[in-house]
């Protein structure tokens, strides 16, 4: 139990707040009767304030982390929330179970990855990490329910997604999906123009199982939006020379101290981008890649948030239906001209949505940015790409906002009532309640 | 909760009819600030800055009213203002402050006393009541206000510099105590800037509107600078300054 400063992933608005590990269902029960703001954390991964109440209590769920049942024929595996996704591979995947989705980094919790509703490279294929879970605990202050999609529907996919405002999770069982090697088989294409990328995505949509785009969104002119595709599908054993199944190895690095804020500038990312674009191949085929590589690429650094220096840096992650494609020119076109730095654009394809009240992905394209904070007319910037986002029936993905304005929360997200109502069934006195739903004004205290 | 980029949703400013404090405060309201609660002497100028935030997209504004005279009672007008948001509050603004005129006070013991309590005494009470409630809120962001005046003393002013030079200092120490708490300080020291409380001062060099300076203020408010000069230049002016032999600056601080 101790009192300590609580940030995001990128490490502005910290506050303070009391942290605890509990151990069991009862130590959460006995923290909901101290009538105190909670929230529940897990590895910290989200971008803004999610998990983090300032002046309240933090219950920090890495103490409940065992494996508690994993059937390696069925590859339905049961554990304590606060088990990563990391440590439930290495377990897994020796046994040819994967997780059915990964978001950029393995160090997620399994409740992080059901309270944000995380989605992968595979979302226009697979959908979102909730639609495959098949049961969990959530501790709330009007009890313990154990949920499926079927037994309460309504209270299931208002957590799901619900960034941990619904209780606070203790196990989740979920579907693995079967792998045969634990490599995967990688195309690249490396195109000049925003239209070729989006094009390519697009058709890839059928044929691969995975697939995402880097763009540069800091050219502007012709090359506007250039980008290098990567698609991938699991590899076969018959793909592969000498076929092994290991789980992924610890990271190698470590950052181990802030770097100077302004390490990151325009002059910096416009050559990292550069570089990044050159050293990618035109156009290669069935490349052999670990899948650390391919999913994962930052895990190999542990704490590269650092490079960013004391100031930090926000993640703008924007989700859009498929008819307004041109937004997604228009608002990579505003931002280049902006000329405020961006590096590691991601352009993906969604799916249709999970039911989750308040997830974040629909049917059309997602793009994220990482921008280190500084630039003074960055606030700017990102408040009229919030505009566009609105036109355009869009929204922005909690797990990743820091700074969006909360009167644009209903337009993004029109069945916050809807939840709101099924939280006040589990929660009628709002105790569960974080920074970034006082941010959004979602709940009032 | 403030943002990602230090842009406050709850606010309350005492000394909230100042015209630089009210600029800024416009700012705010148009960046994210909703919800306010405006601290000042006089109501019916407090529900006139209400009104204009209101037009400008405040959803809710409370005012309180208090004497900066009586230093005793700031805790209590503290509290009332911390009531009257009932959120927790993202940033909490002192901006009181009396020029006063130094040649008709400098002999006079009361009106002494009264800019010692308005420029430094009523500030010391009231952060003792506003951090105990942040440390225990463990988030947000006070600004006080100093002035450039407060780095050298001059001869034409010491009253009101000398008060401002105590807060200043007792704010930097009050930064320390606030590291690893969530809640910081930044003390703003702004130039000479043309407003209500200047009319009939000859302008200095680096003196600015008030729009400048809201504009300077808001911008530091953007980063976690300990000290916002306002305009930064006044930042290496004063090092110069500061640094000058007593005759020297004597002289060119001569009363007019």
């Amino acid at each position: 139990m101790s009192k300590e400063l609580l940030a995001g992933w990128g490490r502005t608005a910290p506050a303070r707040a009391e942290r605890r590990s509990p151990t069991s269902v009862e130590d959460v029960q006995a923290a909901f009767a101290e009538k105190r703001p909670v929230i529940g954390r897990g590895l910290g991964r989200s971008y803004g304030d999610p998990a983090q109440v300032s002046g309240g209590l933090v219950l920090d769920n890495r103490s409940l982390s065992e494996v508690h049942h994993f059937d390696a024929a069925t590859g339905v595996i049961t554990a304590g929330a606060g088990l990563s996704l990391d440590d439930l591979l290495r377990i897994t995947m020796p046994k040819g179970w994967f997780v059915p989705v990964t978001p950029g980094t393995r160090q997620v919790t399994l409740a992080g990855a059901v309270a944000a509703d995380v989605h992968g490279k595979n979302h226009h294929v697979d959908g979102s990490f909730g639609q495959h879970v098949l049961r969990l605990t959530l501790v709330t202050p009007s009890g313990v329910y154990e949920i499926t999609p079927s037994s309460d529907p309504e209270l299931f996919w208002a957590t799901v997604g619900g960034m941990g405002l619904t209780g606070f999770i203790t196990h989740v069982t979920v579907q693995l999906i079967p792998i045969e090697t634990d490599k995967v088989l990688v195309d690249t294409r490396r195109v000049n123009s925003l239209d070729e990328v989006m094009r390519e995505l697009k058709e890839s949509d059928a044929t691969h199982r995975y697939s995402v785009a880097w763009v540069d969104c800091m050219t502007t002119g012709r090359h506007m939006g250039r980008g290098i595709i990567t698609r991938g599908e699991h590899a076969r054993v018959s793909d592969l020379d000498s076929p092994s199944l290991e789980g992924p190895s610890k990271a190698k690095l470590t950052i181990p101290f802030d770097a100077p804020s302004g390490l990151l500038n325009p002059l910096s990312i416009k050559i990292f981008n550069e570089a990044w674009f050159r050293v990618a191949p035109v156009h290669k085929d069935r490349q052999v890649q670990s899948i650390p590589t391919f999913f994962h690429p930052l895990d190999g650094i542990n704490d590269w948030n650092r490079l960013y220096g004391r100031r930090g840096f926000v993640q703008y992650q924007f989700a859009v239906p498929d008819s307004a494609g041109e937004m997604v020119v228009k608002a990579i076109d505003q931002l280049s001209a902006s000329k405020v730095p961006s590096f590691l654009a991601v352009l993906k394809r969604f799916g249709p949505g999970s039911p989750g009240h308040l997830s974040f992905p629909m049917a059309g394209w997602t793009l994220a940015l990482d921008l280190p904070v500084g630039p003074a007319a960055l606030p700017r910037v990102l408040d009229e790409l919030d505009e566009l986002v609105l036109s355009a029936g869009g929204r922005l993905y909690f797990a990743k906002d820091a700074r969006l304005d909360g009167r644009h929360l209903r337009a993004m997200y029109p069945r916050v009532d809807e939840f709101l109502s099924v939280k006040a069934r589990v929660d009628p006195e709002n105790l569960l309640t974080s920074d970034l739903a006082r941010r959004l004004d979602l709940i009032r205290k | 909760m403030e943002n990602a980029f230090g842009q406050p949703q709850t606010v309350i400013v005492f000394g909230g009819t100042s015209d630089i404090s009210h600029a800024v405060t416009l700012r705010l309201v148009k960046q994210r600030a909703r919800r306010l609660v405006l601290a000042g002497r006089s109501a019916e100028s407090l529900a006139a800055r209400g009104a204009e935030l209101t037009a400008a997209g405040a959803t809710d504004i409370s005012s309180v009213t208090f004497d900066a005279a009586r230093p005793e009672q700031a805790g209590a007008t503290v509290a009332e203002a911390f009531d009257a948001l009932g959120a927790p509050a993202d940033l909490v603004v002192i901006a009181v402050g009396l020029l006063g005129d130094q040649l008709a006070m400098e002999n006079d013991a009361a009106a002494s006393a009264e800019m010692a309590a308005v420029n430094y005494s009523w500030p010391v009470a009231a952060l003792a009541e506003i951090r105990q409630r942040l440390v225990a809120q463990g988030s947000g962001r006070i600004l006080v206000y100093s002035s450039v005046a407060a780095i050298r003393v001059r001869r034409d002013n010491y009253l009101y510099a000398g008060a401002k030079a105590g807060l200043d200092r007792f704010c930097e120490g009050l930064a320390d105590s606030l590291v690893d708490t969530g809640v910081s300080i930044q003390i703003v020291r702004p130039g000479m800037v043309r407003t209500k409380m200047t009319t009939g001062m000859k302008d200095v060099p680096f003196t600015t509107s008030v729009d400048e300076c809201a504009d300077n203020i808001v911008k530091g408010l953007g980063t976690s600078a300990g000290v916002i000069t306002s305009p930064s230049i006044l930042k290496w002016v004063f090092l110069v300054l500061l640094h000058l032999p007593r005759p020297i600056w004597r002289k060119l601080a001569q009363v007019k």
